[in-house]
């Protein structure tokens, strides 16, 4: 029976009713709103993360300095008065801060006591003299009133970081150097100013003297490295599985494999580069040259991807067209394919840097965790970057290093910010309609 | 004449004009037969126009001409296509020259991204055509001419290609394919994206540009095939049904599949 197969059911006309309308229109207010709270809480968690970092880090940026009139005895600095800068830069200022010191506080007698008084300043107070000095070497054989940095605890406890009302017990700045300390702010000879060092110089074990520029140039010298690396290898790479590669088993095999690189640990990376890089090729231990080296094999399957994807959203017509007119396949590409891609590329590649910038495990694998003072002059030279900086800023015990720790990160992010407000510059910049 | 001709030689066949020729030409993609054992001759100063239904094969004709088809990885060419009596799929014909003396335009305009300058002046700079600044001017300004573009474009020559009209960029696309100087142009449906003003205005182009270039279009218009070619083949699920003057062909259609197309009872 052919009947049989036709619905029993009879066509009904669709329903208009009220109800139905209002349910339809609460399902769309939920949806906003779910989304709506959705924002809301990613953007809270976020600025509560940037909040905390701020708050802990601002004090990173200002240093307490102090004032004390120094005696610049000529005897002590330049005995033949030869004024010669060599002679200048290598006399002991340091003990004429602390000279000046027990002057200042000439009932401060015992021994402890008097290292305790030492403390006030930091070791490099005797730099900071020294530059005042070579500044003005007519200076030398008068009294002047200069400013030194103070030590780490004085500096936290200006900042407030350490409370003044505890236990004695309690706090690591006992009462005769709050008394000296107090003395000196009576007399206006105590201030916060901008921390330069901390901007100039290398790692330190003493906070007020350790800074983020060896981190920096690590880094920068880390992602040169990178960069030359991946970019030329990641576009080659793209280029050929995009424009000319046959389509078949091998070619499918090879884009599967990049699609799994991307995700793979980047410690594993790291193993990779002190197995071959290190162990196999013996190159240099804690070095940008390594470092960038692995850090390249991470970002190549990043920057391929990208711009493999940049390539494919070129329409097959610009390419027709070049053909049609009598282009050879590799002219298409580099007169007309690559240049129209080349945002995109160069927005994933961009992307990937960033992402290499923020990156930490693998280079723990080469030894780039090292304490290293020195700022890196090369990329064979010892070096550290500015996220392991952090991470080795974060594990030390003084609390001065905690303000350091979140002035990094603040650095760090700054950083990670241009780059992704660059990409996406470019982006809409160059964003074509065709 | 030709007539008698057709039924001695192979169908599609012409005496002494024929720029190109195809013989026994067949078309694979993968294992799927696209197009069955073609004979057809492209006569030279020539409008042939190339109609049928959708699928029918006439673009995958038209792409052979000029190889295009070779970018398409399992697209397969059996059978013999003549340039000037050169076999074009030797081995050893560098395909890059082949297509600078078959040029082509497309059913969509594809002006590159690029100055209306740069669009024209593309072609000769890649084949080392103008020796000199002033040379090139000088082809650029000719071949927008023979466009008919000049006019419209002359103040603005720097700015984007794409910015201007459907039917504009179209002629540009032609401009940029007669800058080169090819023997051939290809054009694969050329109006089907444009009103039909700029309709015209090509069509009128086509039939000025046949003094100097021998010319095959793909079209979906009976009407457009009939205003601008002197001949006419009939493609009908991958085979070539029927070839023949135009005039002869629309009035006087030999086969009943033909005639059924022209007729409106099918396609």
């Amino acid at each position: 029976m052919t009947e049989s197969t036709i619905p029993t059911t009879t066509l009904r006309r669709v329903d208009l009713s009220e109800a139905r309308l209002k349910r339809r229109y609460a399902a769309e207010r939920r949806f906003r709103l779910y989304g709506i709270a959705a924002i809301v809480t990613a953007l809270g968690i976020l600025g509560l993360l940037i909040g905390t970092i701020v708050a802990n880090g601002y004090t990173a940026f200002q240093q307490t300095y102090v004032a004390i009139p120094v005696y610049l005895d000529a005897q002590a600095i330049d005995p033949q008065g030869s004024r010669d800068a060599e002679t200048l830069r290598r006399a002991d200022y340091q003990s004429l801060v602390k000279q000046s010191l027990r002057d200042l506080f000439p009932e401060v007698t015992g021994r402890r006591d008097k290292i305790k008084l030492y403390g006030l300043v930091s070791n490099a107070a005797g730099d900071d003299v020294r530059d005042q000095v070579m500044d003005d070497p007519s200076m030398i054989g008068t009294t002047q009133t200069l400013w030194m940095r103070s030590s780490d605890d004085i500096d936290s406890l200006i900042k407030g970081a350490i409370d003044r009302r505890l236990p004695e017990d309690d706090r690591r700045v006992k009462d005769n150097e709050i008394g000296w300390i107090e003395t000196l702010e009576a007399q206006g000879n105590v201030e916060l100013r901008f921390n330069k060092a901390f901007f100039t110089s290398g790692d330190s074990r003493e906070p007020e003297q350790a800074g983020i520029w060896g981190a920096a140039v690590g880094s920068a010298y880390t992602l040169m490295i990178t960069l030359l690396l991946s970019f030329p290898i990641g576009v080659l790479s793209a280029v050929y599985l995009e424009e000319f590669a046959p389509k078949n088993r091998l070619t499918d095999l090879i884009e599967v494999n990049i699609n799994n690189l991307a995700a793979v640990p980047s410690i594993i990376f790291g193993l990779l580069g002190l197995a071959v890089f290190l162990g196999t090729f013996g190159l240099p231990r804690s070095a940008p040259l390594v470092g960038g080296m692995v850090l390249a094999l991470m970002t190549l399957p990043t920057i391929i991807i990208a711009a493999r994807a940049a390539l494919k959203a070129v329409p097959p017509s610009i390419r027709e067209a070049a053909l049609g007119i009598g282009a050879s396949p590799l002219q298409v590409v580099t007169h007309h394919v690559l240049p129209l891609a080349l945002p995109g590329v160069m927005t994933g590649t961009i992307i990937g840097m960033a992402q290499a910038l923020g990156e930490t495990a693998p280079l723990l694998m080469i030894g780039m965790v090292a304490f290293i003072v020195d700022v890196p002059g090369g990329v064979t030279d010892p070096a550290t970057v500015l996220p392991v900086q952090i991470y080795l800023w974060a594990d030390s015990p003084e609390r001065a290093f905690v303000e350091k720790t979140n002035g990094a990160i603040m650095v760090l992010l700054a950083f990670l910010i241009v780059m992704n407000a660059l990409a996406v510059l470019l982006r809409k910049r160059f964003e074509r309609q065709w | 004449m030709e007539a008698v001709l057709e039924s001695e030689a192979p169908r599609g066949a012409l005496r002494n004009t024929a720029k190109m020729t195809a013989r026994g030409v067949s078309v694979y993609y993968g294992d799927t037969k696209a197009l069955k054992d073609v004979d057809l001759d492209i006569g030279e100063n020539q409008v042939t126009s190339l109609i049928g239904p959708s699928g029918c094969g006439k673009s995958t004709f038209l792409r052979c001409l000029n190889r295009m088809n070779d970018v398409i990885d399992i697209c397969r060419v059996e059978g013999d296509i003549t340039l000037d009596d050169i076999d074009i799929y030797r081995s050893g014909l560098d395909v890059v020259q082949l297509r600078a003396r078959v040029g082509m335009v497309f059913q969509k305009p594809n002006p590159f991204p690029k100055s209306i300058y740069d669009n024209i002046a593309y072609g000769p700079r890649l084949h080392g055509i103008a020796e000199s600044k002033a040379e090139l001017d000088d082809i650029v300004e000719l071949s927008l001419t023979k466009a008919g573009l000049w006019d419209e474009v002359k103040d603005r020559l720097l700015g984007p290609g794409t910015g201007l009209s459907g039917g504009q960029q179209q002629r540009l696309c032609i401009a940029r394919a007669i800058a080169v100087n090819p023997e051939v142009i290809l054009m694969d449906e050329p109006c089907s994206a444009l009103d039909p003003i700029a309709t015209a205005k090509i069509e009128e182009l086509i039939d000025e540009l046949r003094q100097n270039f021998t010319i095959v279009i793909v079209t979906h218009s009976m009407q457009q095939a009939a205003r601008v070619s002197q001949r006419t083949a009939f493609f009908h699920l991958g085979v070539l049904v029927e070839v023949g003057e135009t005039e002869q062909l629309f009035t006087n259609p030999r086969d009943e599949r033909t005639q059924g197309y022209i007729t409106g009872r099918f396609g």
